[in-house]
């Protein structure tokens, strides 16, 4: 498969609208291939976000298109990070969290009663700031973990763990050592191997918490390039503190601030725009470097 | 400066996650399945009493939460099991300890009469009525012991606590892994050993005996206590007094100790607690006296022997007796347990 | 890179004590040292007063199943082997972890991992105080209370299990059995490898416990998958303790186990006994030559015990140098 050429992705970008572009064939379909009733995509509305009495997310509504890339920046400390566990449902492990709002995926809300949260973290997948494949695991076993967590018979193990490698743009690199354990890798191998990992659940959205962070920049350009690939098929929604690596992977970007108050949004719109001309002084001075 | 909650209106805090009316519900109906299904197999087999009981509840509550949680996938239902079995072996355990203190309690209470804790056993007959005789003697039997042996393992305790923290000597791992060896040494050995030394050198038993053997029970725990307490002291502050020329002796007695005073009487308390039970090490060691008594040559009595020997007595109001001994006990460890805990949260809250 | 010529040579840093210091430290290290000098001296002296039994009998003091003084007079008659009893605690003490190491395990995920932050701190104490309760009040309620209950489920235990050997029970005799023991051994052992347990379990990665629940898994798949697997060098190491601590156990098997020179592997029958109940029960009335024997059963004791706490040290310290 032939890497994505960036700069073209660029120009395709300026040319996308804002709504999803409308496909002949107008039956929506989920991974598991049943149709899909509402709307598509991730969707927040009025949503806010404690830890214990401390209002750390405020008034957040933003609209994460089918198959795009949503980058949230901002300066540290606003919220984004805690925004991102919304839409997964992780922010209620924390002791003494809470919440108001709504997300909305395909038209329901996920907070709401007769709502599974652990089949809907299946659909909705998270990788983590630090990669973590499990260290008791080889690197096959890594990928089909989320299957044996969800006690999902698979009919070809082997099939899937060399599909989601592929997809994830390490297949090459371990395909002959499949078994020796997921600890042996480098950081940005194992960046993404978690990334397989996610998808051997075939979510519909991928959650990334800068991914990239803790690798150095070639595995960091590589992990890039597996986004983008992905974003064919998915959304994805990446949390990053590199406003570079916005501009280069992201089809949307969500601008976060806090100023001494809860976190909020400040401006969302197309990376184009927010780049080159935002609307809002603040945007204007964060990517242009004046402060963060 | 405007801030985002001047613009918009704070909607209140949920936690929609939180379904804990629901979940009490559904928890309280599988219980209540379940004890009726193993009241049901408790009068039908013989797996007695209110124990066959809770071992059918124990049964029965997997298998029922299973059975409701199928439906909700392989993946919740394993789940809600193994919730319901940690939960059910919780239970298992935790109710023979709070037997053990209720019964404590419930027998021991019976011996008691205004004069319990003042009498000792001197006139009293093992078969008299439970309103003759008391616990005097072991009470003070135990302190005596517990005394001497604290003046012998507290300041050896502190002393192989200092040689590891602060002075670092060659021999410091050394010490540190001989002394968590010690704790490892059976009561019983510790008894044998005082005995096939003083007893026999000394001829016969005597309370010096008993809290010789005592205090290598202590002295692990007083050690490793300290060593803890000890390492919690800043360097930062060691480095002040000796920048000051003050040599390693003061810096040790009139800095780090003080610091830590607390934790130290915590050490000595935690020491206390941990021989005052002990049963085994006297049998070989101190021994048995009816009476009170003060004088260290001499058998001594002491509260877990006065237990011991009252159960050997036989008769239902010298076990009475032992029940009563063991509420004292009981007490007396409970009470040094929280004062040394109440103490720790005091210096860990500095 | 410097040139070699161009290193100084290190200078010799000397620091001499005052005299008060120095005997200070020669005060403290003379503290500090005794711990070793009193376990030397333990087993110095028991197989000096014990070695006249091991020349007597060799190996066999430590396999032979008989305690037969003979005549006191003459020694020469006497047959002494602490094989029963020592079997005995090696049987006593694995029923005990059998059931004392599920149990933790479930105490200590049910702490760490089930109840809610205030009952946390409640149940901690409550182990410690667990831990802190005397063996001679174990062993009185174990009579009293546990006993009865124990004698009951024998029975119908025995009637339905006898085809496994260890469960039959040909004289009918219940009650003061290994199983009794092995059971309060377990309630007295419990909080020592919960304690460890819960230590371990607590610092179970929380990256990996995330990512386990990103991936869609429940509490039970995070923990079977993670926490578990994470501690459990931590629990061998528990266990080790608390099997030393059921090795030693005096006064509470003295109390539930019937003494009976003989290996008995029926565990529902009255009979059997530990190294340590031996040496109680003897004391009060052995000759001379018997109390030498009870010395080198001591010794044996001591020795085992040491083994087994070396190692649960050993690899309690490895699993914590992994954290």
């Amino acid at each position: 498969m032939e890497t994505p050429n960036l700069e073209t992705k660029e120009v395709i970008n300026s040319n996308i609208q804002m709504e999803p572009t409308v496909m002949n064939d107008t039956t929506r379909r989920n991974a598991d291939n049943l149709e899909v009733k509402g709307e598509s995509g991730l969707e927040t509305r009025g949503v806010h976000a404690w830890f214990d009495k401390h209002h750390a997310l405020a008034d957040v509504s933003l609209h994460f298109p089918e198959n795009t890339v949503t980058g949230l920046i901002g300066p540290s400390g606003c919220g984004k990070s805690t925004f991102l566990r919304l839409l997964n449902r992780m922010h209620e492990f924390i002791p003494k969290a809470a919440m108001a709002g709504q997300v909305l995926f395909e038209g329901n809300d996920i907070y709401a009663d007769d709502v599974n949260a652990i089949d809907m973290r299946r659909r909705i997948g998270m990788v983590f700031q630090k990669p973590n494949p499990f260290p008791a695991m080889n690197i096959g076993e890594n990928v089909v973990a989320g299957l044996k967590l969800s006690k999902i018979k698979s009919a070809n193990k082997d099939e899937v763990i060399e599909d989601c490698l592929t997809r994830a743009g390490l297949w090459n690199e371990v395909k002959d050592r499949l078994k020796s354990p997921g600890g042996s890798l480098s950081g940005g191998q194992q960046q993404r191997l978690c990334i397989a990992r996610s998808l051997a659940l075939k979510p519909d959205v991928l959650l990334l918490d800068e991914p990239c962070s803790a690798l150095d920049p070639g595995s960091t350009l590589r992990v890039e390039e597996t986004i983008v690939q992905l974003s064919e098929s998915m959304t994805i929604v990446i949390v990053t503190h590199n406003m570079q690596q916005a501009a280069r992977v992201s089809d949307y970007c969500a601008f976060f601030l806090s100023d001494g108050g809860p976190g909020h949004l400040v401006e969302a719109d197309l990376t184009t725009n927010i780049f080159s001309n935002p609307k809002d002084t603040r945007t204007a001075d964060y990517v242009q470097g004046r402060f963060g | 400066m405007t801030t985002i909650l001047d613009a918009v209106e704070v909607p209140a805090p949920k936690r929609p996650w939180n379904k804990k009316r629901q979940t009490f519900v559904r928890s309280a109906i599988l219980v209540g399945i379940s004890l009726a299904v193993s009241w049901v197999l408790s009068s039908v087999t013989e797996l007695g009493g209110v124990l066959g009981f809770y071992l059918g509840l124990a049964v029965c509550l997997p298998v029922v939460v299973l059975f409701e949680s199928i439906r909700h996938g392989r993946n919740i239902a394993i789940d809600r099991v193994a919730s319901s079995v940690i939960l059910a072996m919780f239970g298992a355990v935790i109710i023979p300890w709070i037997s053990i203190v209720a019964t404590v309690y419930q027998k021991g209470s019976k011996a008691f009469y205004w004069g319990y804790l003042t009498t000792d056993m001197r006139v009293t007959a093992s078969g008299d009525a439970l309103e003759f005789g008391g616990v005097l003697h072991a009470i003070v039997g135990t302190l005596i012991l517990v005394l001497i042996a604290s003046i012998i393992s507290v300041p050896l305790g502190i002393s192989a606590a200092i040689y590891v923290v602060e002075i670092k000597g060659r021999f410091a791992s050394t010490v540190r892994f001989f002394t968590q060896a010690m704790s490892g040494v059976p009561s019983i050995v510790a008894g044998l050993f005082i005995y096939s030394t003083i007893c026999v050198f000394f001829g016969g038993f005597s309370a010096w005996a008993g809290a010789l053997a005592y205090s290598i029970l202590m002295l692990p725990t007083v050690a490793r206590t300290s060593e803890e307490v000890l390492k919690l002291v800043p360097d930062e502050l060691r480095a002040a007094s000796y920048a000051l020329g003050a040599s390693q002796a003061r810096t040790v007695f009139q800095v780090v100790l003080p610091t830590i005073a607390t934790g130290l009487v915590t050490s000595a308390i935690l020491g206390i607690a941990r021989v005052a039970g002990e049963t085994a090490p006297l049998l070989l060691t101190a021994s048995y006296f009816v009476a009170t008594s003060r004088n260290v040559n001499e058998p001594i009595a002491s509260l877990p022997i006065y237990i011991f020997s009252s159960l050997g007595l036989g008769d239902a109001n010298a076990t009475t007796r032992a029940w009563g001994g063991s509420l004292v006990l009981l007490i007396v460890v409970f009470v040094l347990f929280s004062i040394a805990r109440g103490l720790s949260a005091r210096l860990s809250r500095k | 890179m410097i040139k070699d010529d161009l290193v100084p040579q290190q200078r010799k840093l000397v620091s001499s004590y005052t005299l008060v210091d120095r005997i200070f430290r020669r005060v403290i290290t003379t503290g500090g040292l005794f711990s070793l000098v009193v376990l030397g001296l333990i087993g110095a002296f028991l197989l000096y007063r014990g070695f006249e039994i091991f020349s007597d009998f060799g190996f066999s003091f430590i396999t032979g199943e008989v305690w037969n003084i003979g005549d006191p007079m003459d020694t020469s008659t006497a047959v002494l082997g602490i094989g029963a009893m020592l079997m005995g605690s090696v049987i006593t003490s694995v029923i005990a972890i059998l059931i004392a190491v599920p149990c933790a395990i479930a105490v200590a995920l049910f702490i760490e991992y089930y109840s809610p932050q205030r009952l946390r701190l409640i149940l901690t104490a409550v182990l410690d105080l667990v831990a802190a309760i005397p063996s001679v009040i174990f062993g009185i309620w174990g009579y009293a209370v546990l006993l009865p209950i124990i004698e009951d489920w024998s029975v119908p235990l025995e009637r339905w299990l006898d085809f496994i050997p260890i469960f039959s029970v040909p004289s009918g005799i219940f009650g003061r059995s290994p199983f009794l023991a092995g059971m309060l051994l377990a309630l007295m052992v419990i909080p020592i490898v919960t304690s460890v347990a819960r230590e371990v379990y607590s610092q179970a990665p929380r990256d990996l416990i995330d990512a386990s629940f990103a991936l869609g898994g429940t509490r039970w798949g995070a923990i079977r998958n993670v926490v578990i697997p994470f501690g459990r060098s931590g629990l061998v190491g528990g266990a080790m303790l608390g099997l030393g601590r059921a090795l030693g156990e005096t006064v509470a098997v003295y109390l539930t186990l019937n003494l009976v020179f003989d290996i008995n592997f029926r565990i529902l029958g009255s009979a059997g006994g530990n190294v340590a109940s031996l040496i109680a029960s003897k004391f009060g009335e052995a000759t001379e030559y018997e109390l030498k024997a009870l010395m080198a059963a001591g010794l044996v004791l001591f020795l085992v015990t040491l083994m087994v706490n070396f190692v649960a040290s050993f690899i309690v310290n490895r699993s914590s140098k992994i954290i």
